[in-house]
């Protein structure tokens, strides 16, 4: 029977068998099965908290099963750390990257393995060898770039040379393209088609489906810690993998009636906003949002789109122009004063801006109202009372495990964000700044959450939804502006324009040039 | 699951002081053994003289009291986020203001002069510590340094002070006496030592601090800020006041210390009145796991083994061993990961078996 089960794992580069991983209080991985071929590009997907990242850790050697075998091209082979897994030519590029800012991309490349003249570090040879590689599979890297000047695109191309400079055959890529723009997205992709074309064998962590469809051969379905489908990608469709992820049907595009639009609630006028260094990021903007509609800025990251938020929502000086809310210039106004005026804002960043993680769900549910007569008596916090909302929130998001007590970094992703929405949305407000809502959320959370931001607009919120994801843009927005280089291109509806046409705008064409051309 | 959470969590606080405790005593005695001294004898020499005389619990407690003060004051500041190491400044200017209103107020009836000598001593630390925060707000000065350096100001002004314009005659370095109505009844009287009423305000301070932290607006706003001021300040609540509030009540407590060595010990500024006790507090606020119960039982932790050291040294074991005891606790406490990885293996084992 052992004989056998070797010769028929000959053809996988990588198999894993019942593996068992268990945590305190959750099975992460119940007896899962992965089979990945030699030389192809293998998905694995899966809401979050599925298990997809536990099990790669233990094929990396992060982590120890608790049970289970792994076969390395049909051999079985303990990984009990990472160098057991380098050694058996496994690499790992991890979602967050593993690289010191301060050096050089030579430097981090080699760090740990560096080729020497004597005692001193053979710089120059590290460098050839280097760019070896690059050419060899068009990852193109400029050697002597410090990594904290370079996008977080190239970072990940180093990442990946990394893990090519260690030998590796077997790629593991955790989430690669969370943070990544729809066009580094893309030049990703050509360095996988590249690998894959050398031979090396990839598996890929996702679960944003259009990019298992791009790109993979076959895919393995997770939900709950165990396996729930394994296809082949041209066998399956977008629909029947969100099946087996969720375990129902989504809606992959949200319904949403006729905007019924009311007065102006929101102008801002000729903005002006410098980023961190003093550089002008936000360069005369103006922009007008009105209750019951979703104002879509679509743009590529970092094009002034963070500044113009924190601007309105009080976390940054505004340099000139002016912001008007409710008719009252609160250009000055703080961030509280904003709030109790009746500003909702989902922030970009939930664990920088939006939760204290260090504290319990239930002092997270009332950040920012924390000094209303709701919760707060003169000096002394109503415990019982906040207790009491939190579990209402708790029960009325789904957020889970429903336990108030529990600390904000001990949620997933999605359920910090459900926590951030819930406790925004309960303050009633008029007006709500939404940036980034579904930034690594699972289809689930995102379905969830788009529901959400439409029932806002119905009840007459004026939204301005910020985010990087075309496709959110274009589902959820009555109005599109497209903010390039801290200008706005242009103004367009979800229905008379296409995604070209936005995609051109964001780099950089005005709306008016590309109609003219057209015409 | 969430009893079994909040027992964990319960757990954790208490099961890692106490650890660390039992797991230094095994390691002196080791030490001790290894010199050739018996650690039974030496052990129980410490408890004698910590707990086994009237005289011995009297002088435990007066060394507790000014150590559970400083030990809050950098409690407090850690729950915020700073790290005041300046306690031991904040104290001297609280002792020294109190002990100059002290001198003052022999005119006032104790029910006046005790409340009156209390708060300048608090107000004198809060002011000295709200420099430290108001250079932070304003300046991005880290409050490490700024403490430090406010640290020796405070001594040199301190040492002028009781050495020329506020000296008493004789030519040592100490102030006049306070006057008798300022000074603390002596609860228990014996021999040469006596318990003042200083304790009651130690503990009150326990209790004030503990709801502060734990109940009210302010004990959530700093709470915030000293975890993620971003998320703070993103949620309306002032980064600058918080801080400049953190330091000034972590400063108060230290000066409140500093005023108890005054109104219930020395009777005056005296030049050494400020020993190390604001280093002490840092110790203690790390046993404590800056919970304020928690520093209360470390605070008199320390002083039982600082009391009982002399007793060890009469019993023929050098008293330097609790500087060990102690060390190895702070390393313990410090390194608590180590302790919970142990835990975690040992409770994997368990479940293996």
């Amino acid at each position: 029977m052992d004989k056998a089960n070797k010769k028929d794992y000959s053809k996988y580069a990588v198999v894993m068998e019942k593996i068992v991983k268990r945590f305190p209080g959750v099975l992460a991985n119940d007896h899962v099965d992965l089979f990945v071929e030699r030389g192809e590009i293998h998905a694995i997907v899966g809401e979050n908290g599925a298990g997809k990242t536990t099990l790669m850790n233990q094929l990396y050697g992060l982590i120890n099963s608790d049970s289970g075998k792994i076969y390395i091209n049909g051999a079985e082979i303990k990984i009990r750390n990472p160098n057991d897994a380098i050694n058996a030519k496994i690499g790992m590029v991890h979602q967050h990257f593993m690289l010191v800012d301060r050096l050089s991309v030579v430097e981090n490349i080699v760090l740990g393995m560096e080729p020497v003249y004597g005692p001193f570090f053979a710089r120059d040879k590290a460098r050839k060898q280097i760019n070896e590689l690059s050419k060899r599979f068009g990852l193109f890297v400029e050697p002597d770039a410090i990594i904290e000047d370079l996008p977080v695109g190239i970072q990940q191309r180093v990442e990946i040379i990394k893990v090519l400079y260690r030998g590796a055959e077997i790629l593991i890529l955790d989430e690669p393209t969370a943070v990544l723009t729809p066009q580094e997205t893309e030049e990703l992709f050509e360095i996988l088609r590249a690998l894959k074309s050398q031979g090396k064998t990839i598996i890929f962590i996702t679960h944003k489906l259009h990019e298992v469809m791009a790109i993979t051969n076959s895919v393995t379905v997770m939900r709950l810690g165990k396996v729930t489908g394994v296809v082949k990608t041209v066998d399956t469709n977008p629909r029947e993998l969100a099946r087996m992820m969720v375990g129902r049907d989504v809606l992959l595009r949200v319904e949403k009636g006729e905007a019924k639009v009311g007065k102006e609630i929101l102008r801002v006028e000729d903005l002006h906003v410098n980023e961190n260094r003093g550089l002008e990021a936000v360069r005369g903007l103006t922009l007008s949002v009105k209750r019951g509609e979703i104002v879509g800025i679509a743009g590529v990251a970092g094009n002034g789109q963070t500044e113009l938020v924190e601007a309105i929502t009080g976390l940054r000086k505004v340099e000139e122009g002016h912001v008007i809310f409710k008719g009252v210039d609160i250009t000055n106004f703080s961030p509280k004063k904003r709030r109790d005026m009746g500003m909702g804002h989902i922030p970009e960043d939930r664990l920088k801006h939006g939760l204290v993680t260090a504290f319990p769900l239930y002092y997270n549910f009332i950040l920012g109202k924390h000094d209303d007569p709701q919760f707060c008596d003169g000096e002394f916090l109503k415990m019982p009372d906040i207790k009491r909302f939190s579990d209402e929130l708790v029960k009325r998001f789904d957020v889970r495990p429903p336990l108030i007590n529990l600390l904000g970094a001990n949620l997933s992703g999605g359920n910090q964000q459900k926590v951030i929405v819930a406790r925004e949305i309960s303050f009633g407000p008029d007006f709500m700044v939404v940036s980034q809502p579904t930034r690594g959320l699972d289809i689930g959370a995102i379905e969830f959450i788009h529901k959400t931001i439409i029932s806002m607009r119905d009840k007459g919120v004026g939204v301005l939804l910020i985010s990087m994801e075309l496709e959110e843009i274009f589902s959820l927005s009555d109005r599109i502006l497209v903010m390039y280089e801290g200008q706005i291109m242009g103004e367009v509806t979800p229905q008379e324009t296409t995604t070209e046409e936005v995609g051109l705008m964001m780099a950089g064409h005005r709306l008016e040039d590309l109609r003219t051309q057209e015409a | 699951m969430a009893n079994g959470l909040k027992k964990f969590y319960m757990n954790d606080k208490i099961v890692v002081p106490v650890f660390a405790v039992i797991t230094s005593l095994f390691i002196a005695a080791i030490v001790m053994i290894m010199i050739g001294k018996n650690p039974i004898v030496a052990y129980g020499a410490l408890l004698f003289g910590a707990f086994g005389t009237k005289g011995a619990l009297i002088n435990n407690l007066m060394k507790a009291t000014p150590l559970i003060l400083t030990g809050l004051s950098v409690g407090l500041g850690f729950r915020a986020g700073l790290f005041n190491i300046g306690a031991n400044g904040q104290l001297i200017i609280g002792a020294l203001l109190s002990t100059y209103i002290g001198t003052k107020m022999i005119a006032y009836p104790f029910y006046l002069s005790i409340p009156i000598m209390l708060i300048t001593g608090m107000v004198g630390g809060a002011l000295w510590a709200a420099i430290a925060g108001w250079l932070k707000v304003a300046r991005g000065a880290h409050e490490v340094i700024t403490t430090i350096m406010l640290n020796y100001v405070a001594v040199f002004i301190a040492n002028y002070v009781v050495n020329g314009p506020f000296q008493a005659p004789g030519g040592v370095p100490k102030s006049p006496e306070i006057a008798y109505s300022a000074r603390f009844p002596n609860l228990i009287t014996s021999g040469a030592t006596w318990l003042s009423a200083g304790i009651f305000v130690a503990l009150t301070a326990v209790v004030v601090v503990y709801i502060l932290i734990e109940k009210t607006k302010m004990g959530y706003e700093v709470k915030a800020v000293g975890f993620n001021p971003y998320a703070a300040e993103y949620g309306g609540i002032s980064i600058g006041r918080n801080t400049v509030m953190a330091m000034a009540i972590s400063g108060a407590l230290a000066g409140l210390a500093g005023t108890m060595q005054v109104m219930g010990l020395y009777y005056r500024y005296l030049g050494a009145l400020g020993g190390s006790m604001g280093f002490d507090g840092i110790t203690i606020a790390l046993i404590g796991q800056n919970d304020p119960i928690g520093i209360a039982f470390a605070a008199f932790l320390i002083s039982s083994i600082r009391a009982g050291s002399n007793q060890m040294q009469i019993a023929g074991v050098s008293k330097n061993i609790v500087i060990i005891i102690q060390g190895i606790i702070i390393f313990l406490v410090a390194t608590n990961r180590l302790v919970k990885t142990f835990m975690f293996w040992k409770r994997k084992e368990v479940e293996e078996a």
